[in-house]
């Protein structure tokens, strides 16, 4: 009995090891493999292994300018998340109760399951020069100058901003509301002010989930592409854009595989860095 | 210890206590206006935020319902872009092809992402630790990175692309979300009931099907609902698999935005904006969002 128990147990991970290993496991180390390549594989050519593909990274300008204007936009969108998702967990958290908090809270998820590309696509009709902004300037003060930032580095900042900043509020929110009202009723009556009191505890008990909220947000937009394409216009082109047409427009896979592998140790990086304070928060079953 | 409530003269410990009442009423009623202006600064901020969040979307589903081709108002209703919109044959297959594609994804990730969450709540073999480092990367790593990786996969080992790699990509992106939702489902209750089954002699199947089941089944349906909105709305996966000429709609809407738009994208947009709205909005009858997630 018991060893069939253990052979069903096997029996039942088997599909998703299998599916997973197709679908991530192999094509990685394909990848890996592919990105020492120096030329695609086509026809007769021969193909040798070396480090070109890393090396032309590392010699040329260009690349690294990309990469740390890719992880600059990583940043920089965080850091707006973080300003705006923050206040408003706290708020829904400590100040919103009952029915009012469970709607608000869905109203903030709900758009988040929906189309990404489709949230993107709406903000040029906001942002475009005559766009939504423009024209509703020119009713209010006519002659004013147009404000369209479409095809601008500020239009990518916003369209990310809005499309992560739910995760920011969620994550937040989760950690927020565990926080033990006791605590702050003690810290209140032991002579602390407001602002003494989230610095001294509401921050610290809360910095896990604002931590996930960073990672969670910082690593999509690293390797966002189709949001700066849309929206960026030629201030668009980041490391993600260029991964992008490696692969559909200019065909050179192996050094599409490079600059992939270059991204993901970014991303490994920061997910060593985090590490600790995701451990006990990604815990499947 | 000494008293130090010895009484002193009346009066005056009557005016201190008076006074105090009064002070403590105060501080009171400034506490509340206090409460009260924090909660107004605090509902005022949400209302922007959702405001923020919500405009650009209604601005699209509007500029949908207007005459002028190229969005310009004043505003004149029309349904003229539905009406392109419903002879827009390349839209329609992309469309079939983005449901088929959904619901093929759904059966499949919601089976064997159950399965995996069973086995790793109730049966203690080895290889977890393994599956669950598997489970991370869809969720951790960029989808570009996953997507592009797939690419050259498939298409040196004769996998290729098309609706068959992109199913492949799509339930790999939604099992983990499936195996975290229905594996939370199994650790809210214990395994007592499957254990009494056993005990009373039911096989594993009968288990399964009679105790377990049942159990797991909001759980289930929640998983299966996420899985559906994840390949609906997945865009970058299928990008890079699609062949010319096989298409789904998040593919089909990032060309025509490149091209140059035209509001029979708003149109499209629109309705499956409401899709995938109803379908989380009836996720959340089954999932509690304030929870683990």
């Amino acid at each position: 009995m018991k060893v069939s128990r253990t052979w069903i147990g096997y029996g039942l991970t088997a599909p998703a090891f299998v599916w997973l290993g197709i679908t991530v496991f192999l094509p990685l180390a394909v990848m890996f493999y592919f990105s020492f390549m120096s030329r695609m594989p086509m026809g007769t050519a021969e193909v040798t292994f070396s480090l070109e593909q890393y090396a032309s990274f590392f010699q040329r300008d260009f690349y690294r300018f990309l990469t740390w204007r890719s992880i600059m936009l990583g940043a920089q969108v965080t850091f707006f998340c973080v300003l705006i998702g923050y206040p408003a967990a706290l708020v829904l958290a400590r100040t919103v109760k009952g029915r009012w908090r469970e709607a608000i809270l869905l109203l903030v998820i709900l758009p988040f399951w929906s189309n990404a590309l489709i949230r993107i696509f709406a903000w040029t009709m906001v942002l475009r020069t005559d766009g939504v902004i423009d024209q509703v300037l020119h009713l209010l003060i006519p002659g004013a100058p147009s404000i369209g930032v479409l095809y601008s580095y500020p239009a990518v900042v916003i369209g990310l901003v809005h499309s992560f900043v739910p995760y920011m509020i969620l994550t937040c929110y989760i950690s927020l509301q565990a926080i033990d009202d006791s605590l702050i009723e003690a810290g209140q009556s032991l002579g602390g002010s407001n602002l003494t009191v989230f610095r001294r505890i509401i921050l610290p008990l809360s910095l896990p989930g604002l931590l996930v909220g960073v990672v969670l947000i910082f690593i999509p937009v690293v390797g966002s592409f189709m949001e700066p394409r849309i929206l960026g216009g030629r201030d668009g082109i980041m490391l993600g854009t260029v991964i992008e047409d490696q692969f559909t427009e200019v065909f050179n896979w192996p050094l599409g595989a490079a600059l992939s592998f270059t991204l993901l140790g970014i991303v490994a990086i920061i997910l060593a860095l985090a590490y600790p304070f995701l451990k006990n928060r990604v815990k499947v079953a | 210890m000494p008293d130090f409530a010895a009484p002193s003269i009346e009066g005056s410990s009557n005016r201190r206590a008076r006074i105090r009442d009064r002070m403590l009423a105060r501080l009171h009623s400034r506490q509340e206006t206090m409460a009260k202006c924090r909660k107004l600064i605090g509902y005022g901020y949400l209302c922007c935020l959702l405001a923020f969040i919500y405009v650009p979307i209604l601005i699209m589903i509007a500029m949908g319902f207007n005459e002028s081709s190229d969005y310009e108002l004043p505003f004149r209703f029309s349904l003229i872009w539905y009406q392109q919109l419903a002879g827009n044959e390349v839209l329609w297959r992309a469309g079939r092809n983005s449901v088929i594609l959904a619901v093929a994804s759904t059966i499949v990730a919601t089976i064997v992402g159950t399965m995996a969450a069973l086995a790793m709540s109730r049966y203690r073999v080895r290889g977890h630790a393994i599956l669950q480092i598997l489970l991370l990367p869809p969720m951790a790593v960029p989808w570009l990175i996953l997507a592009t990786s797939m690419l050259i996969f498939f298409y040196h080992s004769g996998i290729g692309r098309g609706l068959h790699a992109m199913l492949l990509a799509h339930v790999a992106l939604s099992l983990p979300y499936v195996i975290v939702v229905v594996g939370a489902r199994f650790q809210s209750f214990a395994a007592d009931l499957e254990e009494a089954s056993a005990t009373l002699g039911a096989n594993p199947w009968q288990t399964f099907v009679r105790v377990t089941l049942p159990m797991i089944a909001p759980g289930v349906a929640a998983a299966a609902l996420f899985a559906f909105a994840i390949s609906f709305d997945q865009f970058v996966t299928s990008y890079f698999l699609a062949p010319p000429g096989v298409t789904t709609l998040p593919v089909e809407i990032y060309a025509s935005i490149r091209k140059g738009f035209t509001p029979e994208i708003n149109a499209i947009s629109t309705i499956i904006m409401v899709v995938s709205m109803l379908l989380l909005g009836f996720v959340s009858r089954f999932y509690r969002f304030g929870g683990s997630k």
